[in-house]
């Protein structure tokens, strides 16, 4: 463990007396700090990626062998659709959120966020939205059961009643992620402290920059979708149904405008956690600053331009499916900047394995297989092929598992000093990470070969062949998943107690979060601090 | 030990565990399907490549720029010419790749000059399948047994892959597939022709083939589709031209009789016993995917029939409902799926199980006339 960050003990006396918070729930349900909120909502997607990880092993026990063995299609598809639905807009947002709440702020020098009260109605409407989501299982039909993605006229005229609910829940979450998103880009450009110009900025702050635009972008065209699909279902309308005069395949193109820039939203502040860590642990400033923030922007901008690779088999004209390949194919150039600025880093560097750089180093490794097999399904003839097999399910599972939410962990790791005062259990985390870094590409990688060997995605049943794979894949699931009930003691162990964190516990950090105490002070920064 | 480990589990995948499966895509057995494995292979060789590199320096860091060794951190962050470099080659990678996928693709959409043209409907949770050239259209229903699904009797090799009445198409001649869909989204999916096309209800896609080798070729539907979207298998036979004419001709003219045998037997009644044993395997073939076989259905899903106002009490509603379907909900039209006899058979099925008990009988010649009305 670095040792030699020089803490900054003596501003503690002075901040004390700041301090104020209630005590108790209250403290939690009225509170407009930033580092409060930031609290709840890591807990929250913490709680939110239990959940989906649970149904994650339903779906995984009843693969395990060919045949029905425990759940019903029916609850089957409850469970795929369930787990979609809160993984990402109930683990990997929520988390992504969290970390902006607490880190921004620290990050350009800022006493909080620039519209606190918003804060603190955007987190607290969310446990709602998911009360919601999740009563809807219990409902007489079940829960939605049409993909996470709610295709009409499967999620119109032959969906069940809990339909209503879903759209419901659906908007909360929306209107809860565009108010985090004008709340980051209010205070990213009122509240630098003197001398932060944007180029200053650490890149965490830059994609989450990037990443609330796109949320402002697209998140209304999710809200417009599902209440097309509402209207649909109960009103009378014909948006997506032919007898009317609709189309089906508008809903995806609709759907997936939202849903391309959406998977980027998920991956973004990724890259700017990356960028942070890599630098810290190698002892070396990060190469090519600003091509990053421009790979970042050129990335959000080409999200905008790709969305119908999601649908080459709707029957396309040939010039719209050349068009989006070729669009597609382009994101490969920023996204590849982006990983060969972070292994110039490395170069010549002098690198220690922490337990965050073990994350950032497996999510460059990792994510890079993911980014190929995304190249791979941008070539339209190819992609017929894999479309719609578990091929497409290992390639998201790459960028949003071992891509968005490793890159999570390792901010965790990270920053977890700097939050409570404490070091985390050092030996428990590489446990940690290497258990997950095994049990995750037991569990992802085969996958692409059931893809690759014609097994559809979504199916509770499936071929001889494939059994094999099946299986060893969900051994693979099983241990990913207890694998992760470790990380939650290790955060716990390390809220409790353990050896006292330094004010900059990684020696070659930089940033302004590390010039204030660990843990950081309930107010920081009330007192603009000067950039040079 | 992450070397090791890595050994390990290579050892593993290769000896026993999936000795037996197929590990990648089909090579299949069209020109188009051999053009795109040729794409999806030398795709995968340049990420290989590109992978190696990157990884290579990564590892290369990570072992001798590491802090434990000594080694003492370079001050450089930025460099033009670098940056400009690894932008401009991973295009110029891209250009070369692109070029082939789009001559395959351009191939692949031509759907013009066709030989023979089959329309593929998909529904919950079939395959409908109607030659354009001859009176030929029937149904293809999964053909595995509930008991093999339900782990009572062992399954057998083409589990889940089976159909009662595969589509039969000539070999060496071009095949326009004309592709929709009676209810939800569905795909037809056969990987050996590198065919996957949406079948979107209200419009309709196309799509072609030319098999060069006869055989059995299977796929599955690939769009969710709903509770028995992983039980919609798509089974297709490529005869020798001379042997598919045969058998073209055979079926229609086994179609034409059955109609007419149908029409013959209309005044036939048939037993209450009849009834019921031909009712019994309809209803389990068509309606207990939704229904259940306990006619209890799922509750706010699938409406139970047994004790049902309408299988109690409404034969008109009854026959209406099994022949025109109910629009705006998962209700098929099953008129023009089932045959008359079947028809009967089937409702007064459903009047009569489950302790139904009506002990009406709806007969061959009730259901015609309704249907003539």
């Amino acid at each position: 463990m670095s040792t030699a960050g020089e803490a900054i003990q003596d501003h503690d006396h002075d901040h004390e007396h700041h301090d104020h918070k209630a005590t108790g729930v209250t403290r939690w349900l009225f509170t407009t700090n930033h580092k409060d909120i930031g609290s709840l909502y890591l807990w929250f997607s913490f709680i939110m990626f239990l959940v989906g990880g649970a149904m994650a092993m339903v779906i995984r026990a009843e693969l395990f062998q060919p045949g029905l063995q425990l759940v019903d299609p029916h609850f089957f598809n409850q469970m795929t659709t369930v787990h979609g639905l809160i993984m990402v807009f109930g683990a990997v947002m929520p988390a992504f959120t969290g970390l902006a709440n607490w880190m921004i702020p620290m990050m350009i020098g800022a006493p909080d966020m620039a519209l606190p009260r918003m804060n603190n109605w955007s987190f607290w409407i969310l446990p709602f939205a998911f009360a919601i989501l999740l009563g809807s299982l219990f409902m007489e039909g079940g829960g939605p059961a049409f993909g996470w993605t709610f295709y009409a006229p499967l999620s119109t005229t032959y969906s069940s009643d809990s339909t209503a609910l879903f759209v419901f829940s659906v908007h909360i979450m929306g209107i809860s992620s565009i108010m985090g998103a004008i709340n980051v880009i209010v205070t990213i450009m009122n509240m630098r402290a003197p001398g932060m110009s944007y180029m200053k900025m650490p890149l965490f702050v830059w994609t989450w920059f990037i990443t609330a635009f796109l949320l402002i972008a697209v998140m209304p065209v999710l809200a417009g979708a599902v209440t097309m699909v509402l209207t649909d279902k109960y009103f009378g309308t014909s948006f997506f149904d032919a007898a009317g005069g609709g189309d089906p395949v508008m809903f995806q193109h609709i759907f997936w405008f939202f849903g391309h820039p959406e998977v980027y939203i998920m991956i973004l502040p990724s890259f700017g956690i990356i960028s942070a860590i890599i630098p810290a642990f190698t002892r070396k400033p990060l190469f090519g600053y600003a091509s990053m923030v421009y790979a970042t922007a050129a990335i959000a901008v080409l999200s905008f331009l790709v969305w119908a690779h999601h649908m080459f088999t709707t029957g396309m004209p040939v010039f719209a499916e050349l068009f989006f390949m070729y669009c597609t194919m382009l994101i490969a150039v920023p996204t590849g900047v982006k990983i060969f600025n972070w292994v110039a880093t490395m170069w010549r560097g002098s690198m220690t394995f922490e337990t965050p750089m073990l994350f950032a180093l497996a999510f460059v490794i990792l994510f890079t297989i993911g980014g190929f097999s995304g190249l791979m399904l941008a070539i339209t003839p190819v992609d017929f092929q894999y479309h719609d097999t578990y091929f497409v399910v290992a390639h998201f599972h790459y960028v949003l598992v071992t891509g968005a939410i490793f890159s999570i962990m390792a901010a965790a790791y990270y920053w977890l000093p700097k939050w409570t005062g404490n070091m985390y259990d050092e030996t428990l985390a590489k446990w940690h990470f290497w258990l997950s870094l095994i049990s995750v590409n037991v569990l992802f990688f085969p996958m692409h070969f059931a893809g690759l060997a014609g097994m559809p995605r979504r199916i509770p049943d499936y071929a001889l062949q494939f059994a094999d794979i099946n299986q060893i894949v969900s051994i693979g699931g099983f241990a990913f998943g207890l694998t992760q009930l470790m990380f939650l003691w290790i955060v716990i162990k390390c809220c409790r107690g353990g050896e006292k964190a330094l004010a900059k516990p990684w020696d070659g950090a930089e940033g302004l979060e590390w010039t204030v105490p660990s843990p950081a002070p309930y107010h920081t920064f009330e007192t603009p601090p000067e950039i040079k | 030990m992450k070397t090791r480990l890595i050994l390990a589990l290579t050892a593993l995948f290769s000896s026993s565990a999936l000795a037996e499966s197929q590990l990648n895509l089909t090579r299949g057995v069209t020109d188009i399907s051999s053009r795109v494995y040729d794409l999806h292979m030398t795709i995968f060789y340049i990420c290989c490549v590109i992978g190696v590199v990157v990884f290579g320096a990564m590892f290369w860091s990570m072992f001798v720029h590491r802090r434990s060794k000594g080694a003492k951190p370079a001050t450089f962050h930025e460099n033009v010419k670098v940056e400009i470099v690894w932008t401009v080659v991973p295009f110029l990678i891209l250009i070369g790749m692109a070029i082939p996928a789009t001559t395959t693709l351009i191939a692949m959409e031509d759907t013009s000059d066709a030989d023979v043209t089959v329309q593929v409907t998909g529904s919950q949770w079939k395959w409908h399948y109607k030659y354009f050239d001859n009176e030929v259209e029937y149904f293809s229903l999964l053909a595995t047994r509930q008991d093999q699904i339900n782990n009572r009797l062992d399954k057998g090799e083409n589990y889940l892959l089976e159909v009662d009445r595969p589509l039969v198409v000539p070999t060496g001649q071009k095949i326009r597939f004309l592709i929709t869909s009676d209810d939800v989204i569905h795909s037809w999916w056969v990987p050996d022709f590198a065919v996957k096309k949406d079948a979107n209800p209200g419009f309709i896609n196309e799509a072609w083939t030319r098999i060069d080798e006869p055989g059995i070729y299977r796929g599955q539907c690939a769009e969710l589709c709903g509770k028995d979207h992983g039980f919609m298998p798509v089974v297709v036979i490529a005869k020798e031209p001379a042997e598919y004419e045969e058998w073209i001709a055979a079926e229609e003219e086994r179609q034409l009789k059955a109609k007419e045998e149908e029409q013959r037997l209309m005044s036939m009644e048939m037993s209450m016993d009849e009834l019921m044993d031909l009712g019994e395997s309809v209803y389990l073939g068509s309606c207990a995917a939704c229904h259940q076989a306990n006619g209890e259905g799922v509750p706010g899903v699938f409406p139970a029939l047994k004790g049902s106002d309408m299988a109690l009490n409404d034969i008109p509603a009854h026959i209406d409902v099994v022949v025109n379907g109910a629009s705006g909900t998962a209700m098929q039209a099953f008129g023009n799926q089932l045959s008359l006899r079947e028809l009967a058979a089937v409702i007064t099925y459903e009047r009569n199980a489950w302790g139904n008990d009506t002990g009406e009988r709806v007969q061959a010649a009730d259901v015609n006339e309704y249907m003539n009305q």
